[in-house]
């Protein structure tokens, strides 16, 4: 099985979607040969550069729109339980559009791994700052900086309940690869945030090369000292990038009972019973 | 037509609604054919609220001002309504707290005799006013046997006082015939989508779509379904698409601020070709409006929400029965034709309580599933438009759907020639709705099918239209389908037809200007828009005015 589809690539050259592209087609590749139905697998994505990912990869998918990655697989999901449901969104996708949807699938502990392609900024839109965007950053809609601070997801998402927060780099391939697959495999919500940079717009190359390092010796049972992990940089100033598993949680995964129904006879009987009660 | 009205008023937390439907369920249970309008303001406790309830021989859809009997709860519902008590009509109060004559009940010293709790307070008037007219001791005992099931023995002490201390007014009819369940038109709605198989629905609580959610969440364990709440109307509607992406009937419910918070959603639905029934009931708005009134006023707004252009198909049931039976076809229609479709319902009708009698059955109409064979292409080529569907999951299947114009595959294209052909694979499925619509009761005729002048309507003024017509001689002519627009029928139907009147529950006359793009010119508009229905004594005034 090849996972690529015919659809004619339009990433710029040194895009990070291609990394996290591959990283991802490895992890399915690993899980199919490991036992799971390729026809199992879902993407879902939103709109923007990263969402072309759903074009790209041969798996089903869902291409979705901006904002609406998480409630589109939580459906799919609460349909259908044995898929394996992953969210590709971007930071102005999960963090300004969808953040309320982004809070509660973090609260709700849904079985479900969302991949966050953060590049810090709007780049099918060409150029305009997002919620992770530094201060100070001059985008197309903001010429003269922008003057309020990023949100750190990373933070935000171990304050909402996720059970796996992890943060990743596309230029560290075999961390990204090890991370994506953890976080597909963790039963419950996970959440990847991947530093990615943007060719075109917001090239942070040097920055994260001289600053990121691997998380060691940490004990992700422990919120409060993934917390403070996750405080060290804080998407703005400068300080070490920590790459790795934050925090991971093993909780019930299922909040929502599934979609289903009972045999048209039964229905039709309880259905007459119902009415017999309100005569 | 041998007939009985009653009022029954009280502040918001005394169980006006509860007392106006075990009142309806009495009703209905001596055999006659009930309906009651219940009327609240947006507010918890306090304020005032009161029921109208009116039941006869034949089946009733809606209220009269006149009423024969008032039961007062406190002196507000004398103040605001003994105007409307009609010549040797009879008034029942808390003689503790309501002056004036007629039968009265001292409620607080019963529930005090009886050790009951408060809330009971309301089953001593419902036991004093079914004394009133002569229902036996025994109805009454069975009917809260089914109907209140909390406190069932304080209630029957305390209704039992009341009808002690009451005296005879009147008989009511003697049917003898069988007793109909009552039931809301929301209950009917929720039924109606269970009946064609729904197996999850996802909402956001609005009033007056919330009742349904509440139903559907406690009938979930009974038929097996997900009945789920998430964090907004937006969540609700991808939650749902992308269930039935993932193969699941679904249906969402909402009014017409939640729906403008779908209609991002619902435009999706339109492109990626995934089958979703909304559920409207309509509140007056603009924005927060008159949150527990009722009004007319999505009409053109639910036909025309989103943007670009596809295929929905919209039905306004009138009844309960109509209801059932919509929300059933509209499931199954949304799936064969892999597109929206709502449900366009009010307050009226979704919170009213009616008798329920029998209902039509469904043509049936299957989803076009793939076979199976082949490589599979979610927008591939199937019959009149309608592309196979499969889901993921099924082997050899890649499913993809897709926001964006898409080729047969599912990738996302801004070739022209594609993007012209799937827009015309979109309008061809509409056309063939429209066909296969032609075999779906889409108008409805009442009234004098000869008569000049012809009341056009849609929606829950069925029953007072309907009523109106036959007593002063005028026919009916109500689109049930609004969308595809069924003008070869409603043409039809007022073949003949010198003047037409549009009687509508908005101010701008909607239907009047959707019948105008095909041809149709309504002569008059009689609009309504104070959230009330129209009863019947007032749309008679109100048309004699324009008939003549």
């Amino acid at each position: 099985m090849t996972w690529i589809t015919r659809a004619k690539n339009t990433w710029c050259p040194g895009c990070g979607n291609f990394a996290i592209e591959h990283a991802l087609k490895d992890v399915l590749t690993d899980l199919a040969e490991e036992g799971r139905r390729a026809e199992d697998f879902v993407l879902v994505s939103g709109i923007g550069c990263h969402a072309k990912i759903a074009d790209y990869l041969a798996v089903n998918s869902f291409y979705a729109i901006h904002g609406r990655t998480l409630p589109v697989a939580a459906g799919i999901k609460l349909a259908n339980p044995g898929l394996t449901v992953i969210a590709c969104a971007g930071d102005g996708d999960a963090y300004a559009e969808g953040l309320d949807h982004l809070v509660f699938a973090a609260k709700r502990n849904q079985d479900i791994t969302v991949i966050i392609h953060d590049n810090r900024v709007y780049g099918l839109t060409t150029g305009q700052y997002t919620p992770t965007s530094y201060e100070g950053f001059r985008g197309r809609s903001t010429p003269g900086g922008i003057r309020e601070r990023p949100i750190n997801p990373v933070a935000l998402m171990l304050a909402s309940g996720a059970t796996f927060v992890a943060r990743t780099y596309t230029r560290k391939r075999d961390h990204l690869r090890e991370v994506l697959t953890a976080a597909v495999l963790h039963r419950g919500f996970s959440f990847v945030d991947v530093l990615q940079v943007c060719a075109t717009y917001n090239n942070l190359t040097e920055y994260y090369d001289d600053r990121v390092y691997l998380l060691e010796g940490h004990d992700t049972a422990d919120l409060t000292g993934a917390m403070g992990k996750a405080r060290e940089w804080d998407y703005s100033t400068d300080a070490p990038i920590a790459l790795g598993i934050f925090y991971e949680e093993e909780a019930p995964a299922n909040p929502w009972t599934a979609m289903g129904g009972i045999g048209k006879d039964e229905r039709e009987r309880t259905i007459r019973t119902i009415l017999k009660e309100k005569t | 037509m041998e007939e009985i009205s009653i009022l029954i008023g009280g502040r918001a937390g005394e169980g006006i609604n509860i007392a106006g439907t075990v009142i309806t369920r009495i009703l209905s249970a001596c055999g006659l054919r009930a309906y009651m309008y219940y009327d609240y303001p947006s507010l918890i406790k306090g304020g005032h609220n009161f029921s109208v309830i009116r039941a006869a021989e034949e089946e009733v859809r809606c209220h009269r001002e006149k009423v024969d009997f008032l039961l007062a709860m406190d002196q507000e519902t004398v103040r605001r309504h003994a105007g409307r008590l009609r010549e040797g009509g009879e008034v029942i109060r808390d003689a503790g707290v309501v002056k004036g004559d007629g039968i009265g009940v001292d409620l607080d010293t019963i529930v005090t005799e009886e050790r009951a709790p408060p809330i009971t307070r309301n089953s001593a008037i419902i036991g004093a006013f079914c004394k009133a007219c002569g229902i036996p001791w025994t109805t009454v005992e069975e009917v809260f046997a089914r109907a209140v099931p909390k406190e069932q023995e304080a209630n029957l002490r305390v209704a039992r006082r009341g009808y002690d201390v009451s005296r005879e007014v009147l008989r009511l009819p003697a049917t003898g015939r069988k007793p109909l369940p009552t039931i809301t038109g929301n209950d009917a709605v929720a039924l109606g989508l269970l009946d064609a198989g729904m197996e999850g629905y996802v909402a956001y609580p609005m009033t007056p779509s919330s009742s349904i959610l509440h139903t559907l969440a406690g009938l979930a364990d009974r038929f097996g379904i997900s009945v789920v709440h998430p964090e907004n109307e937006i969540a609700v509607m991808l939650t749902a698409l992308g269930a039935a992406y993932a193969g699941r009937r679904v249906a969402v419910g909402t009014s017409g601020g939640g729906f403008c918070l779908m209609t991002e959603g619902f435009s999706l639905a339109g492109m990626a070709e995934i089958p979703v029934l909304v559920v409207l009931a309509q509140r007056p708005g603009p924005s927060t409006g008159v949150p527990t009134y009722s009004a007319q006023g999505d009409l053109l707004f639910a036909l025309s929400a989103g943007q670009g252009e596809f295929p929905r198909i919209v039905a306004a049931p009138g009844t309960p029965e109509e209801a059932w039976y919509w929300a059933g076809a509209l499931m199954d229609l949304a799936w064969h034709f892999q597109t929206p479709a709502i449900l366009l319902t009010d307050k009226n009708l979704g919170e009213g309580i009616f008798s329920f009698g029998e209902t039509e059955k469904r043509p049936a109409l299957e989803s076009s599933l793939w076979d199976g064979t082949g490589e599979y292409g979610r927008y591939g080529a199937g019959t009149g438009g309608v592309s196979p569907i499969a889901f993921p999951g099924i082997a050899g299947a890649m499913v993809k759907v897709n926001s964006y114009a898409h080729d047969e595959a599912g990738i996302t294209t801004e070739d022209g020639a594609i993007v012209a052909r799937m827009a015309e694979k979109l309008q061809e499925k509409g056309t063939t709705a429209a066909r296969v619509l032609e075999g779906y009761p889409c108008v409805t005729t009442a009234g004098d099918p000869g008569a000049e002048t012809a009341l056009l309507c849609w929606g829950s003024t069925a029953g007072v239209c309907t009523e109106v017509a036959e007593s002063l001689g005028l026919r009916v002519v109500r689109p049930v389908v609004l969308s595809p627009f069924p003008e070869a029928q409603v043409k039809a139907a007022l073949a003949g037809a010198g003047r037409i009147v549009a009687v509508e529950e908005n101010v701008t006359g909607q239907l009047a200007r959707l019948v105008s793009a095909h041809g149709i010119k309504a002569d008059v508009v009689v609009g309504k828009y104070d959230g009330r229905p129209f009863a019947l004594e007032e749309l008679e005034r109100r048309l004699q005015g324009v008939t003549a």
